[in-house]
Formats: structure tokens, C-alpha cells, sequence
């Protein structure tokens, strides 16, 4: 009987030990669970709910439209329009920024001296202030009074109405989308590589790759893998939610050519005040950005990371 | 012809002379252990001979031509990394295969899909598939093929890095200290392999290592290489028998040397009551040291002629033990091996008196060089005065 209750005993302290355990736990999560409850998951399902009402700023009512704003939305040439513009813009900059941020990183590792000075001269777009540096893009592409259309003048090409005509506001715009981001994907991809052991680099060199070329192939770009994966990620998300420079520069003009998502977005919501409309947009903006992230992720993940 | 030769390599990093003119001569099918305290310039003399680094001077021979100025991939030369450098993302099979398909293969060839179409590839690369094979089945790692590094302990990605080194036949292979990552047990068996391995393939090797007892128990020869300077190469039990430098002496053997500080008067160099004649007569009034072994180091009864000592402490070790013990006179602490019957009884504290076997003292000048010397008696010496 003594053995009995000796050994029940303990087992008895041990479950009770690990409920307490579980509840001081919860309690440290406690603060965390809060602040995400209340700052993101509220957030997000009050959008989505505002999304099936026709809720307007300053209105004292709300009424259930169902899928009346979505049904609107596909209907709607302007949200059509930006979403192709979005998707447009995303394909050149995101692909370019990688590319060139890749490029710009193996250049400044390669290079013993200066290598700081051109890593923050790369990572000056990124900290600086976009809407303010606009104004610099705004007199870089003055179609009369701009050094870019002077110097393709000098060659003889008659330069375009860079940010003012509607076949090329688009693409200027990526240009400095491209500009804006690459000092951010070089940063990243100098932390890729400075992870990678020296000692792959002279196994390589030992095992016949003679050129840089094939190094970069059998060595960088596979461990390189786990970065590029982030760095893609970023970059479209990135590129998904440009805004301020259409803002600043074309005002989502000429003729609806430059209008993005998320200006529209702020169009509905803030100038015309249609916010059950606004939010309905804006679930469909957050529903594709999950299905990219997760589609990479679903996608690249097995195939870069080795261990 | 030797099989490898390094003549005068020298090499410094920003004012500091890392190698300072090293000679090697690697004899067709030998096994160097190349072995010295870290920072010795033992790696960096291995990846100038792999072709990753280039000396400042001097000139590697291999296979009769100077290959000082060809890249590492044309020297034909394996190398077996500490880390082992698997390439992560492929398998055990491709691993070992990127030597071959580096070679074997042009780069259009080695193009996924298009390389395919190339004339020629297919039969290349079943040739390489089959050396690739052949490579794995001889080290017994024929089941880990499908396998990614990530997936293997030490001991096969080891091996693996071995297969890899070895696949291609090359005319020279390196290792740099390539057991240091496994633990103890499977280090000692994977010596054996190696050495078995390299009198299967033949090829000399270069063998780094900061182990001294490694060296000793793996190598034909052995390179000490101590402050950038090849202090001695020869067979092991030279090696420790007879070093050259005391610097030798000193890295060599565990538990380590016991050297103490003496005086030579008219080539006469006296301490604990043994005396030894240096052949070079002449030598006096010059500090010199004295080096024992501590195996040749016992404890005696005759307190005469004896150094008086005190027991610090003492190491049990199965079939031998090892003493610590201060001497009175000078304070240094000498280390005697013992059998476990001899040292039974004694324990920290106790006073003991310890005689050296003069035949196998050792005397080293004050810049470190072997000074030749042999025992003698008193009454020699006094004859040797007078006559």
C-alpha cells in the first residue's frame, strides 16, 4: 500500500507541475498574443468585414452588401487596370532589383578596397526619403530641362516624355523602383555571402573550377539559395506595395497609365471616402500577397535548404 | 626522382613571414606527416602546395616541372579539407563526381538538359558515373550515394570527402587535419583506414596534422614544422629519439620532455650526477639544456648523486604513471614515467630522489641546436684533463 501512494504520489506532482508550468507560459505569451489580437488579426478581420458593407467615412449606418463590392470590382476598369499596372510593375522591378542587387553584392565582396564606401553608396536609396528624392526623378526626367533626355539628345535620340506620357510614366516609374531597392536585396545578399564557408570556395578550385564562372555555379548561387528565396519574397511584396512615388511623381496618371493598386486603394478610401469599397480592395490586395508568399515558399523552400 | 619538391618557400602576411624558405622532398608513394604547433605555417604551406595561395619565393616541383605558377585546378593535386567542404546541396554521388565532370566534361557539356544533346556527353558521363561507383563501393560508402552531407554524421562525410580527393587518381594528395572533427574513438580507427587507403593507392601524401602522436603513428616520415621553419623530417622514431632542435624535442612525445638548465665547462655538461661529453671539447661557460625523456627518468634508492625532489602530483593511467615531481635544488618540475608497481605507495607530498639515464640525456646549445654528446665517467674526464 506504502509503495503505492509513493509512487502515485510524484506522478500526481508531476502533472500538476507541468499544468502550472503550461499556465505561467501562457501568461508570458500573454502580452504577445494581445498586442498581435489586437494590432494585426483586428485589423485585418475589421477590413475584411468592412469589405461586405457599403460603409462610407463620416456615414452614421452600415449595410450588408455581400459580395456586392467584389462583384463591382470586376466590373471596374480603373481597379482592373491597376491591378494589371501592379502586376506589370512587379514583373520588371522585382526580377531587375534581384539581378542587379546579386551583381552589385558579388562586384563589392570581390573588391578589397572601398568595399564600405560602395555598400553605403548602393544603400543610400534605400535610406533615403523617397517622396524627396522624387523631386531629383522629377528633374532627371524633365522631358526638356532633364539630363537624361540631354544626354540621349547628344546621340541624337529624341527622349520621351519620360513620367508625363502614358506609354512610358509606367516604366519610368520601374526605373526607380529598380533604384530604390537594389542597395536593399545587395545588403542582403552580402549577409548570403559572407555566410559561405571560404573553404567550399578552395575545395572548388581544387576540384577543377578553374573560372569564377563555374565557382559561382557549383558554389554561390546553390548556397546562395536560402537568401534568394527571401530576397524574391521581399522584392515582390515590395514591388506589390509601391506607392509613394506614384503618388509623388504621376498621381496615378496620365490616364489612369500608372495607377497601382494600393493608389487606388487610397483613392476609394480617402478621397472618395468609399471605405467598404476601399476594404474590399484591400482584401483582395492582402489575399494576393499571402498566395505569392506562401506559393514561394510552398515552391523553393524544399529545394533550398540543404540540412 | 622525388615526387614532389618545395624549394625555399617563403611566404608573409603583411610584414610577417609566415614560411621562411621551406624545403620538401615528397619520395613517389610516401606518407609526410607535416606536423607543428598551430600558426606554425603548416596550413599555409599546404594550400600553397594545393595552389590556393602563392608563395612569395620559391619554386614546387611536381612530376619533374615547376608548377609554382599553375592554378590549383590544372595541378592535379586532391585535397581533403578540415571541414571536408562537401558541396551541401548535392549527394554523396554527385559530390564525388564534380572532380570528374569538371574535367571530363566542357562547360557546355555540364549544362543541365542542353548538355545532353551534346555528342559525347552520355559517354562521358557514364563513365564518370561508373569510376563514381567503383570510388564509393572501395570505401564502402556505396549505400550513402543518394544521400545529401547534411544527412551523414562525420565519419562518412568524411569518407566521402576522401572518395572525393581520391576519384580522380591524382599524382598528390593533401589532407589538412582531416580528423580533427571526429571524436576520439572513431579518430583512432579512421587513422588506420587512411594509412590502409594510402598503401592501396599509392599516391603520396601530404598529411597536416597538429596531433604529434598522429603524426608518429601515421606517417613514413615526419616534417616538424615549428615558427615557419622545417625544424626536422625524418622516420618517426627519429624523430623522437634523436630530434634535432629542442624545439622537436620538445612538441614531440607525450607526456612532454623534461628539460632543465645546465652549464657546460670545457665540453664537460654535469647534472644529478651524470656527466656528458660534447664532442665539440671547446664549448664553456655556456648555458646549455639538458632534455630527458620522462621514461628515462627513474627513482632510486641512493640518495647520492640523486636529485632530491617532491611528488606534486600523480596520473594514473592503466599500464603506466605518470609523476610530477618538483626538484628541491631549481624548482623546475620534472615529469617521470612510471610502472604502476614502482609508483606504488607514493602519493603527492612525499619527497623522492630521481637519476637520469645518461645514455639517453639529450644536450640542446642555447639557440635551440642538438649538440652532440655521450656519456662519460669522472675518471675519463679527469684523464682527458690531464692528458
Amino acid at each position: 500500500m506504502a509503495s503505492i501512494v509513493a509512487t502515485s504520489l510524484p506522478m500526481q506532482a508531476a502533472a500538476a507541475r507541468e499544468r502550472n508550468e503550461a499556465r505561467t507560459a501562457l501568461l508570458f505569451a500573454l502580452p504577445a498574443i494581445i498586442l498581435i489580437v489586437l494590432f494585426i488579426i483586428v485589423p485585418i478581420v475589421a477590413v475584411v468585414v468592412l469589405g461586405f458593407t457599403d460603409f462610407q467615412l463620416g456615414d452614421k449606418s452600415l449595410r450588408f452588401v455581400a459580395f456586392e463590392n467584389y462583384a463591382h470590382l470586376l466590373r471596374d476598369r480603373a481597379f482592373v487596370k491597376s491591378l494589371w499596372n501592379t502586376a506589370t510593375y512587379t514583373a520588371i522591378v522585382a526580377p531587375v532589383s534581384i539581378a542587379l542587387g546579386l551583381g552589385v553584392a558579388l562586384l563589392i565582396e570581390s573588391e578589397g578596397i572601398g568595399r564600405s564606401f560602395f555598400r553605403t553608396a548602393y544603400f543610400l536609396p534605400v535610406a533615403s526619403l523617397i517622396v524627396a528624392m522624387a523631386t531629383v526623378w522629377q528633374y532627371l526626367f524633365h522631358p526638356t530641362i532633364g539630363p537624361i533626355n540631354a544626354l540621349l539628345g547628344e546621340i541624337g535620340v529624341h527622349g520621351p516624355n519620360w513620367l508625363g506620357s502614358s506609354a512610358t510614366a509606367l516604366y519610368s516609374l520601374s526605373i526607380i523602383g529598380v533604384w530604390q531597392s537594389v542597395g536593399f536585396n545587395m545588403v542582403l545578399f552580402l549577409a548570403g555571402l559572407t555566410a559561405i564557408p571560404r573553404e567550399l570556395y578552395a575545395a572548388a578550385e581544387v576540384d577543377g573550377a578553374k573560372s569564377a564562372w563555374d565557382r559561382f555555379w557549383l558554389v554561390t548561387w546553390p548556397m546562395l539559395g536560402p537568401t534568394t528565396l527571401f530576397v524574391t519574397t521581399i522584392s515582390i511584396i515590395n514591388a506589390v506595395k509601391v506607392f509613394d512615388t506614384v503618388k509623388a511623381l504621376t498621381d496615378g496618371g496620365p490616364n489612369h497609365a500608372s495607377e497601382v493598386l494600393l493608389f487606388t486603394i487610397y483613392q476609394e478610401g480617402f478621397v472618395y471616402l468609399r471605405v467598404g469599397y476601399a476594404s474590399a480592395m484591400t482584401t483582395v490586395f492582402l489575399a494576393i500577397l499571402v498566395v505569392l508568399t506562401f506559393l514561394q515558399y510552398r515552391v523553393q523552400d524544399r529545394q533550398v535548404h540543404y540540412t | 626522382m622525388s615526387a614532389l619538391s618545395l624549394r625555399g618557400i617563403a611566404k608573409s602576411f603583411g610584414g610577417n613571414a609566415i614560411l621562411k624558405g621551406v624545403d620538401l622532398d615528397v619520395q613517389p608513394g610516401e606518407f609526410i606527416a607535416l606536423v607543428g604547433p598551430s600558426g606554425c605555417g603548416k596550413s599555409t604551406l599546404l594550400r600553397i602546395l594545393a595552389g590556393l595561395d602563392h608563395a612569395d619565393s620559391g619554386e614546387i616541383i611536381l612530376g619533374g616541372s615547376d608548377v609554382s605558377a599553375v592554378a590549383a585546378a590544372d595541378r592535379n593535386i586532391a585535397m581533403v579539407f578540415q571541414s571536408y567542404a562537401l558541396y551541401p546541396h548535392l549527394t554523396t554521388s554527385e559530390n564525388i563526381a564534380v572532380p570528374l565532370a569538371m574535367r571530363r566534361l566542357s562547360r557546355v557539356q555540364r549544362l543541365p538538359f542542353i548538355g545532353s544533346l551534346i555528342p559525347g556527353q552520355r559517354a562521358a558521363r557514364s563513365g564518370i558515373i561508373r569510376d563514381v561507383r567503383e570510388m564509393a563501393v572501395s570505401l564502402k560508402i556505396d549505400h550513402l550515394l543518394d544521400r545529401k552531407p547534411g544527412q551523414m554524421s562525420g565519419g562518412q562525410r568524411q569518407r566521402v570527402a576522401l572518395a572525393r580527393a581520391m576519384v580522380r587518381r591524382p599524382a598528390v594528395f593533401l589532407m589538412d587535419e582531416p580528423l580533427s572533427n571526429l571524436d576520439a574513438n572513431l579518430r583512432v580507427h579512421a587513422r588506420g583506414e587512411i594509412v590502409d587507403l594510402h598503401r592501396r593507392a599509392g599516391v603520396p601524401t601530404v598529411y597536416v596534422t597538429h596531433d604529434q602522436a598522429e603524426a608518429l603513428s601515421m606517417a613514413d616520415r615526419v616534417a616538424v614544422m615549428i615558427g615557419g621553419q622545417l625544424l626536422q623530417l625524418a622516420s618517426p622514431q627519429t624523430i623522437y629519439d634523436d630530434p634535432a632542435h629542442v624545439e622537436v624535442a620538445r612538441f614531440v612525445g607525450q607526456p612532454r620532455i623534461n628539460l632543465l638548465p645546465a652549464l657546460a665547462e670545457n665540453g664537460i655538461v654535469a647534472f644529478g650526477g651524470i656527466r656528458l661529453a660534447l664532442e665539440d671539447g671547446g664549448v664553456t661557460g655556456k648555458n646549455v639544456t639538458l632534455g630527458i625523456r620522462p621514461e628515462f627518468v627513474s627513482l632510486t634508492q641512493n640518495r647520492q648523486d640523486a636529485l632530491a625532489a617532491h611528488i606534486e602530483r600523480m596520473e594514473f593511467l592503466g599500464s603506466e604513471v605518470i609523476l610530477y615531481a618538483k626538484l628541491d635544488a631549481i624548482g623546475e618540475t620534472m615529469v617521470v614515467k612510471l610502472s604502476p608497481a614502482e609508483a606504488a605507495g607514493l602519493s603527492a607530498g612525499m619527497p623522492v630522489a630521481l637519476t637520469l639515464a645518461a645514455e639517453q640525456a639529450m644536450v640542446f646549445a642555447e639557440d635551440g641546436r642538438r649538440l652532440r654528446a655521450s656519456s662519460t665517467t669522472v675518471d675519463a674526464t679527469r684523464e682527458k684533463a690531464h692528458g
